[in-house]
């Protein structure tokens, strides 16, 4: 059966007919709905792991316990994973390993646009990239394959516009694999210096047995037509050209490490000149080059920031591109906001008013860096709020801690903050943290966590009591706060300021999207008593706006949390009258 | 360039852009052409600027409509209409929802929302197809089917038959919700008919 499937869909698909049996992934765009889609087969157990490491370690001991296994993440997952990484590729499979990871060319939804391709050759793993849907699931099913047959954990790198793209699949069926039997083998599992010494030269001859099969594999295809200009590309830059130049030579690459150098050659030499398109970095192209193969363009014309286009192909290749008419002047853009009724504006409008440093962290309240409540100083990865906070104020001292904050989300928290707070505790320090607990983990799109009281195939699972852990690891001053209840958090935040030792807060509201969230009716503003002030502007919610020297409420986004009442001095915001 | 066709679909986070390009992707599919679609999920959903790419042809390659490439654009709000102009291909046709929603820099009055949108895009040539959708949806029984409404004036443009698009819809809406967007998609054509005749 043929159907449309995202890039995301297509790699769970290929899971389930490739016989794997368990899935351990940590959310993160673009990469989560290959575990949201695989979730949906009963035939596979799938889990929402606390971090990216816990899910690759739990996807390597499924392996080793005999079963095909599987785990997910964006690209700087990836960074979070790569201890287990590096060492895996060591100890091989038991059962075969795949580890997808997302990467995330343009930044469409994060913080930086590293080439998670590096990783597959500093780890010395295979690493295929798929370029459509289509061969997401092929390539799935075959990664299984070579994981098994080279003994190796096989890498799976997909980009925004593969993994959220959907094209046409050809849908097959399951092939059950039996639980293969373990044994103890203590030199290729416990890598100690003795055992990985034995391991490491293991490791480099299959490299070259992999460089053998990549030669020869038909994932790794020449498609020659007219010789003037021959491209060496893979994944979505493979569809960018083909739209450019439907009779041009390409070499497309579906097994982007090892590469088969050979095959580059050969096909170098049937062409007049050699390009290669590639986004990020020139990993290809530096490889080739390496060789002695004469290379006649790459990153010098195409550069090594954000995403191509076919457009941006042409426009590097200094050739036309259709004309367009542009609307000709300047727009004002459309970030993504706080909804209205979020429970972290309430917070981040506090912490603005007090003017604190805010020691930031990556969720939806990371928004809360957005005008106008500008209330955020720094945000670098997952985690880092807590322990940055730390060093923060470590140098500059308790008067700093009085006038600092970390904000974390229950979600990120839980994956690599309560590190951070261990580290404020045993180490003295007296800083203040915030956390956002919106009972989900929201930006990537409503995943279940550790704190949700569900698992990611929606069963009832044990809670993780946020106080008591914070309660645990020695923190005494723990409080819950309403962030809605403006007067009460600024005096809780001031209060945990001034205490001489660490402190939590949990600023605790479901986040408004979800079923659990009380919506009350629209407010309205009474235009007699408004007087203008602007000062319900000052929360930026996108339901209140301004014109004609009056504020109003649109009736169709307002959710009634009444932030917008608590700013007004006049008593212009109301509730509609009860009928 | 090979023969395909590209669609864009534009709008605010939290419109149902998402549900428009899935129902067109069936009836693409079902005609037998071949169908890429590009969507983004994630940081922009929340209230951004989004935008879904939607090509058929008879083999596709790139998933993405690029500067100059898209026969329709159906925008769900004037400014983000405005600012996805540029994609429109030289002849290609724009739908919009007349529709004002702010974004936070003119919320925040750092920039003004700009005037005449509709009378700016004209004026470079584009042919432009504005109605209310807002109100044909809300007339149907919800404003969140505006997304339908939409593909009703689209599949009026298209030389697909109507039956095809009512099967799509049947397949891609809960059945709950099945006889409010067969509403809305029925609005949403005889406003466009109403249009294209006058
Ligand atoms: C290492 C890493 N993994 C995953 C992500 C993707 N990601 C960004 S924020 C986030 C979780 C946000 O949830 P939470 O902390 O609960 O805050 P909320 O969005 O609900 O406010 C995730 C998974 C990331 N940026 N970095």
């Amino acid at each position: 059966m043929k159907t449309l499937l995202l890039g995301n869909e297509a790699v769970a698909r290929g899971l389930y007919e490739a016989g794997c049996r368990f899935v351990s992934a940590y959310p993160g765009t673009p990469s989560t709905e290959i575990t949201e889609a695989a979730a949906k087969y009963d035939e596979l157990y799938a889990e929402w792991a606390p971090n990216e490491k816990v899910a690759a370690e739990a996807a390597i001991g499924a392996s080793i316990g005999g079963a095909r296994s599987f785990c997910a993440m964006k690209h700087v997952g990836l960074n979070v994973a790569a201890d287990p990484l590096f060492t895996v590729s060591y100890t091989g499979v038991n059962g075969g390993l795949v580890l997808a990871v997302a990467d995330d060319q343009g930044m469409h939804s994060s913080q930086n646009e590293q080439d998670s391709r590096h990783y597959a050759i500093a780890a010395k793993l295979p690493m295929l990239e798929p370029s459509d849907s289509a061969e997401c699931l092929e390539f799935s099913k075959l990664a299984f394959d070579i994981s098994e047959e080279y003994d190796t954990p096989v890498m799976l790198r997909t980009c925004t516009r593969v993994a959220h793209s959907q094209s046409i699949v050809e849908l097959g069926s399951r092939v059950e694999r039996e639980l293969k039997p373990y044994a103890k083998a203590p030199s290729k599992y416990v890598m100690m210096p003795g055992n990985a010494k034995i391991r490491h030269p293991i490791v480099e001859e299959r490299m070259q047995k992999l460089v053998r099969f990549a030669e020869t594999s038909p994932i790794n295809r020449i498609e020659m037509g007219d010789t003037s200009v021959g491209y060496v590309t893979a994944g979505i830059c493979y569809q960018y050209l083909r739209e450019c130049f439907p009779s041009a030579s390409i070499l497309k690459l579906g097994m982007v490490n090892p590469l088969p150098i050979e095959l580059i050659r050969s096909f170098s030499e049937k062409v007049d000149k050699l390009i290669v398109v590639e986004e990020l970095d020139p990993v290809i192209e530096t490889q080739i080059r390496a060789c002695g193969i004469k290379v006649d363009g790459g990153k010098d014309i195409f550069g090594y920031c954000g995403e191509l286009s076919q457009n941006k192909i042409l426009k590097a290749l200094g050739m036309d591109t259709p004309s367009f008419a542009d609307f000709g002047e300047p727009l004002p853009p459309r970030p993504p906001t706080l909804c209205p009724g979020c429970p972290h504006r309430g917070l981040f409008y506090t912490l603005g008013k007090m003017g604190v440093m805010v020691s930031g962290d990556i969720g939806c309240y990371t928004l809360g860096s957005l005008p106008p409540l500008s209330a955020m100083d720094t945000t670098v990865c997952m985690g880092a709020s807590v322990s940055g906070l730390h060093g923060f104020n470590t140098v500059r001292g308790s008067e700093s801690a009085k006038k600092s904050v970390a904000v974390i989300g229950d979600s990120t928290f839980i994956h690599s903050g309560i590190t951070g707070l261990i580290d404020i505790v045993y180490n003295k320090g007296i800083s203040t943290v915030i956390i956002l607990d919106n009972s989900i983990t929201g930006m990537t799109g409503h995943q279940d966590n550790p704190t949700t009281g569900k698992t990611l195939k929606g069963e009832p699972a044990p809670v993780v009591s946020l106080e008591k852990l914070c309660e645990a690891v020695g923190v005494r001053r723990v409080r819950v706060c309403d962030p809605y209840a403006l007067g009460e958090l600024r005096a809780a935040v001031e209060e945990e300021l001034n205490a001489a030792e660490p402190s939590v807060i949990i600023a605790r509201r479901p986040c408004i999207l979800l079923p659990s969230a009380k919506i009350s009716p629209a407010l309205f503003v009474d235009p007699e008593k408004c007087k203008g002030c602007r000062q319900c502007m000052t929360i930026g919610c996108p339901a209140v706006s301004f014109s004609d020297k009056k504020a109003s409420i649109d009736s169709t986004l307002c959710v009634g949390c009444e932030l917008c009442t608590q700013m007004c001095k006049f008593d212009a915001i109301l509730k509609k009258e009860v009928e | 360039m090979s023969e395909t066709k590209g669609i864009m679909i534009v709008g605010v986070g939290g419109q149902g852009t998402l549900l428009a390009s899935r129902i067109l992707g069936h009836v693409l599919m079902r005609r037998g052409y071949d169908v890429k679609m590009s969507e983004v999920h994630g940081m922009s959903q929340r209230g951004g600027s989004v935008v879904t790419y939607v090509k058929f042809g008879e083999k596709v390659y790139s998933p993405l409509v690029d500067l100059g490439e898209a026969d329709y654009i159906l925008a769900f709000e004037r400014l983000e209409a405005a600012r996805w102009l540029s994609y429109l291909k030289e002849g290609g046709t724009l739908i919009l929802n007349d529709r004002r929603i702010n974004p936070m820099p003119v919320i925040t009055g750092a920039m003004e929302y700009p005037s005449d949108i509709v009378e700016k895009i004209s004026a470079k040539g584009a042919r432009i197809i504005s109605g209310d959708a807002l109100s044909l949806a809300i007339e149907a029984g919800s404003a969140k089917a505006v997304n339908v409404v939409m593909i009703g004036i689209l599949s009026v443009l298209s030389d697909f038959p109507e039956n095809e698009w009512q099967e799509a819809i049947a397949a891609c809406v809960k059945p709950k919700f099945l006889e409010l967007n067969k509403k809305a998609f029925s609005l949403g054509r005889e406003f466009a008919l109403k249009i294209l005749k006058s």
